[in-house]
């Protein structure tokens, strides 16, 4: 769980950092899209990075999933329907760290959305194109809002998920001690908010005719 | 103080339990939450009803016996045990929801007692050290640095209550099993055992269906001894050594 979180964690920074070349323009955003496919070339055979990356993404995706849903079953099996409180308080637990699971289910239905919007492009609000910029301008026009006012939700959940997991990455790696717990917090709320931020500028300026 | 109590009430451990609602009028705000249930316990004898079963001995917070749910917080609104809690913490005429430990690896017995031999387990899993018998050593053969020694003496003070389990979402045992880890890692005479305790005590906690650890946070908040979260990552850092070492 804690592995395969911090190899998405870096994944969505990256991929947040990329997403801020829309503001540098069409060349730049392409440019970098295309030089993702051309890195290691030729070393490596055209695309081959990309699908080692992705090779690794799905996997590490797939084993989030996988022990995500073992410790929902085994908390289930621990605390079965038949023995559920009658009244019970939250005393010290965060809304972030509430909304794991089903935020991870939302995220993960965006993601599938995601790719076939933007990478395989068969979802093409405003029309498809070969140019990645392109399909993200066409995508967030104002005229496509509900569009964008799904990509802040999920990317809000994203936030939220980013929240906690971080944090409980860190603490499931050993990392936390009462010396370091409000650092370690405070490290997994700007993580969190950085990545919140940054990846709502993006949609959100097109939409608002800024870019495009 | 007048008061209303809902209490969970189950004949055994095979029946279906309900939540009953009973009036008590008279309350001392002195009186303790156990003698506030004694004085409930004699009301229902004299009208000739089975008493409500709960679970108890030390009285005094160190035994660990009294765990109850009380209006969804383990040991109730105060960071003590149930014995420790009085009634000055609840207002005239309040509503009081009383219910047990919830948890597979706890079953109820009867009403408000579970059973815990659960954690005992666990405890024969790893949580001793092998030590020499005969007279008790002077005391200053085996130096221990201040520091190791208060984190020690911190963790030895879980009194095995089941308050962390209680209030985990996940159901999971991590909180109490940490702090025996911790305890007895800090200190030289449970290094032998370190690197397996740890491993044995995990698979007896998987093996009793107590539920994982997703780093909430709920079971510290509520522990009546304050035994601190960071143990968990203490037993991580100790699992992930006996991990590498191969050892599980
Ligand atoms: C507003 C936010 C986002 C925007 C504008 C955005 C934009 C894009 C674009 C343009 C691509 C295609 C890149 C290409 O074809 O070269 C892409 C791919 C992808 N995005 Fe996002 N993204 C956003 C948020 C997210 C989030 C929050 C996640 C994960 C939780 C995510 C996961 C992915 C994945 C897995 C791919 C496919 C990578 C691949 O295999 O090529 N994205 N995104
Ligand atoms: S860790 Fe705290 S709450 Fe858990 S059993 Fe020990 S004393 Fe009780
Ligand atoms: S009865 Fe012993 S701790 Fe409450």
């Amino acid at each position: 769980m804690a592995t395969s979180g911090a190899i998405l964690v870096l994944y969505l920074i990256a991929h947040m950092y990329g997403n801020l070349k829309v503001f540098s323009g069409q060349e730049a955003f392409d440019g970098y899209a295309h030089s993702l496919r051309e890195l290691g070339y030729p070393m490596l055979p055209e695309n081959g990075f990309l699908w080692v990356f992705r090779i690794v993404l799905l996997a590490s995706v797939l084993i989030h999933i996988y022990s995500a849903v073992a410790l929902w079953a085994r908390a289930r099996r621990a605390r079965p329907a038949s023995q559920r409180y009658q009244v019970k308080k939250r005393v010290h637990r965060t809304y972030a760290s509430y909304t794991m699971r089903w935020g991870g289910v939302l995220i993960a239905l965006f993601v599938i959305f995601h790719i076939l919007h933007l990478t395989v492009n068969v979802i093409a609000p405003g029309g498809a194109s070969d140019s990645p910029y392109e399909r993200l301008v066409n995508g967030f026009q104002p005229q496509f809002w509900f569009v964008t006012l799904f990509y802040v939700a999920a990317v809000v959940a994203v936030g939220f998920h980013l929240r906690h997991g971080i944090w409980s990455g860190l603490a499931t790696l050993g990392v936390n001690q009462a010396r370091r717990q409000p650092v370690l917090n405070s490290i997994a709320t700007v993580i969190a908010l950085v990545v919140t931020v940054g990846f709502v500028l993006p949609p959100l300026a097109i939409t608002f005719g800024l870019v495009g | 103080m007048n008061i209303t109590l809902r209490v969970w009430r189950q004949k055994g451990r095979d029946d279906e339990g309900r939540m009953v609602t009973y009036k008590l009028t008279d309350v001392s705000p002195d009186m303790s939450f156990l003698e506030m249930l004694d004085v409930l316990n004699e009301k229902l004898t004299l009208e000739n009803e089975d008493p409500v079963a709960f679970d108890h001995d030390c009285r005094e917070g160190i035994c660990g016996a009294c765990g109850v749910v009380i209006d969804g917080e383990a040991h109730g609104p105060e960071r003590t045990t149930t014995c420790q809690l009085h009634m000055r913490s609840f207002k005239d005429g309040d509503t009081i929801t009383v219910e047990p430990w919830r948890a597979k690896a706890f079953p109820v017995v009867k009403d408000l007692v579970v059973d815990r031999s659960s954690f005992d387990r666990i405890i024969q899993a790893g949580g001793y050290i092998s030590a020499p018998t005969g007279t008790a050593p002077d005391a200053h053969a085996n130096p221990i640095p201040k520091p190791d020694a208060d984190r020690a003496f911190d963790a030895a003070t879980c009194i095995g209550c089941g308050a962390c389990v209680a209030a985990c979402p996940n159901a999971s045992s991590m909180l109490f099993t940490a702090s025996k880890v911790t305890h007895l890692g800090m200190l030289p005479q449970g290094q032998p055992e370190r690197a397996s305790r740890v491993v044995r005590m995990i698979n007896q906690q998987d093996e009793e269906d107590f539920g994982g650890c997703t780093n909430i946070g709920e079971c510290a908040a509520v522990c009546p001894k304050g035994i601190p979260l960071d143990t968990i990552s203490q037993l991580n850092r100790d699992l992930l050594g006996s991990l590498g070492k191969g050892i599980g």
